[in-house]
């Protein structure tokens, strides 16, 4: 049976990982080397490196790290930020990554994500959603959400994107609730809810994870196939051992930490 | 030993090569037909669509080498699925090492796809390659595409239906999932191919 996954997020800036709260105030977490493997002995399922300084500026970044993370660890990672077409994904994926990534791109040029799919099959290529709710009660897509001065808001509602880019090849979704995003009260449980009912592929929730209850409600309620999270994680607040002990006291199936 | 990783364009190349390094082996990169027909080891990695590997096969005139090759070959992912007679990604005729032709899987109430993530593999009969890997320990599938549990089966997976994870007939070996992504029981079995455990 397929476990559930736990996935450690590691925002990287400059070659370091670095944590901010609502996408904002950035503080030097350790060496991205250090924290992968620190996770994968603990039991991390999968790691996402979001490079949080590449889309929105919109500069070349020295990814030789992904060739350093490759090398020392052995289970999947995920690269995430400034890869905007096929040679990119190529580049990253070359170096050792296992998927890319791809949020703001996708929304300049939806055809991204098939060329991507064509290129490297469907299962390589996941796509980020950065989702809040508006004053009308609809979820809607952010753009460039990289830095509060870049960050729009789009027309485009949330559930309408995610039917979109599964037509057009996306292998997973991760879905970013940008409203509980740092604050450790929770995954968004209506949000993921809603967004589950109409995708298909694996789901990931992302944003709000604060306690061990916040992870069961969200494989528990909102039946996503994997959870991210950093902060928690970070500041050894939940340890990922202990996490999946209670996950599989709740019944979830997860992963033997080896 | 020498070991010959076939350069077909996959984007797991380095993931393999890193993992066998791990092992203490490095492993030679090649797309020369005559390199891999003389190779002690041969490893397929493989990560994209079945078409277009199968074309960059062509277009580096492999298909005849892999389909005479008398060495141990091991196929990872859609490497192993190229050693199958044909397969629904593309409709594509395959190296047809092995018999039986690779299917979409099927998309049920709970059983999302691609199959994505940490699953058991089932022994189904005495291999060598599964030696020091328990019934039920976890390895990391990415696939939208999978072979029916068959003869040539060694461990089955299910997701929805059951599917074959390791395969092994003569020299012919593959694993479905990633080795070079399932930890320590990926590792054991890159170990057991290599015959370095």
């Amino acid at each position: 049976m397929l476990s559930r996954r736990i996935i450690p997020c590691l925002d990287v800036k400059d070659g370091q990982v670095v944590k901010g709260v609502r996408f904002r105030d950035h503080v030097v977490v350790g060496a991205i080397e250090d924290l992968a493997r620190r996770y994968r002995d603990e039991g991390a399922d999968e790691l996402v490196f979001y490079d949080i300084t590449a889309s929105p500026e919109g500069r070349r970044v020295d990814r030789g790290w992904v060739e350093r993370v490759a090398r020392i660890i052995d289970i999947p990672f995920c690269v995430a930020g400034g890869i905007g077409s096929v040679e990119q994904a190529r580049t990253v994926l070359h170096a050792g990554a296992d998927k890319v990534s791809i949020n703001s791109p996708a929304l300049r040029r939806p055809e991204l994500i098939g060329e991507l799919a064509d290129a490297f099959g469907r299962q390589c290529v996941v796509i980020g959603i950065d989702s809040l709710r508006d004053d009308d009660g609809q979820w809607r897509v952010r753009r460039d959400t990289g830095s509060t001065a870049t960050t729009q808001a789009l027309p485009l509602t949330t559930l309408a994107w995610v039917e979109e880019v599964q037509r057009r090849g996306a292998g997973e979704i991760v879905l970013n609730c940008m409203g509980s995003d740092g604050v450790r009260a929770g995954y968004d449980i209506a949000q993921l809810q809603a967004v589950r009912a109409v995708c298909a592929v694996p789901l990931v929730a992302s944003g709000g994870a604060g306690t061990v209850a916040h992870f069961v409600a969200a494989f528990a309620d909102a039946d996503v196939d994997a959870t991210l999270a950093a902060s928690v994680f970070h500041d050894g607040s939940i340890r990922i051992g202990e996490l999946k002990r209670e996950l599989r006291a709740n019944g979830i199936e997860v992963r033997d930490v080896c | 030993m020498r070991v010959v990783l076939v350069d077909a364009g996959g984007a797991n190349l380095g993931s393999v090569r890193y993992a066998l390094q791990r092992l203490g082996v490095d492993a030679v990169l090649s797309g020369d037909g005559d390199v891999i027909a003389r190779a002690d080891r041969v490893i397929l990695p493989g990560v994209g669509a079945a078409a277009a590997a199968m074309r960059r096969l062509r277009a580096l005139d492999l298909v005849p080498t892999l389909r005479r090759l008398d060495r141990p070959l091991l196929g990872i992912c859609l490497g192993m699925q190229l050693l199958f007679e044909s397969s629904a990604e593309g409709d594509v005729a395959c190296l047809g090492r092995l018999s039986g032709r690779v299917e979409a899987m099927r998309a049920m109430p709970g059983i999302r796809i691609p199959h994505m993530g940490w699953n058991g593999l089932r022994p189904c009969r005495a291999s060598s390659l599964l030696r020091g890997i328990a019934a039920g320990a976890p390895a990391y599938f990415v696939h939208g595409y999978a072979a029916a549990v068959s003869a040539a089966t060694v461990a089955s997976a299910e997701h929805g239906d059951a599917f074959a994870a390791v395969v092994q007939d003569g020299e012919v070996a593959g694993a479905q999932f990633h080795p070079e992504r399932s930890g320590a029981v990926g590792q054991r079995l890159l170990a057991n191919f290599l015959g370095v455990a």
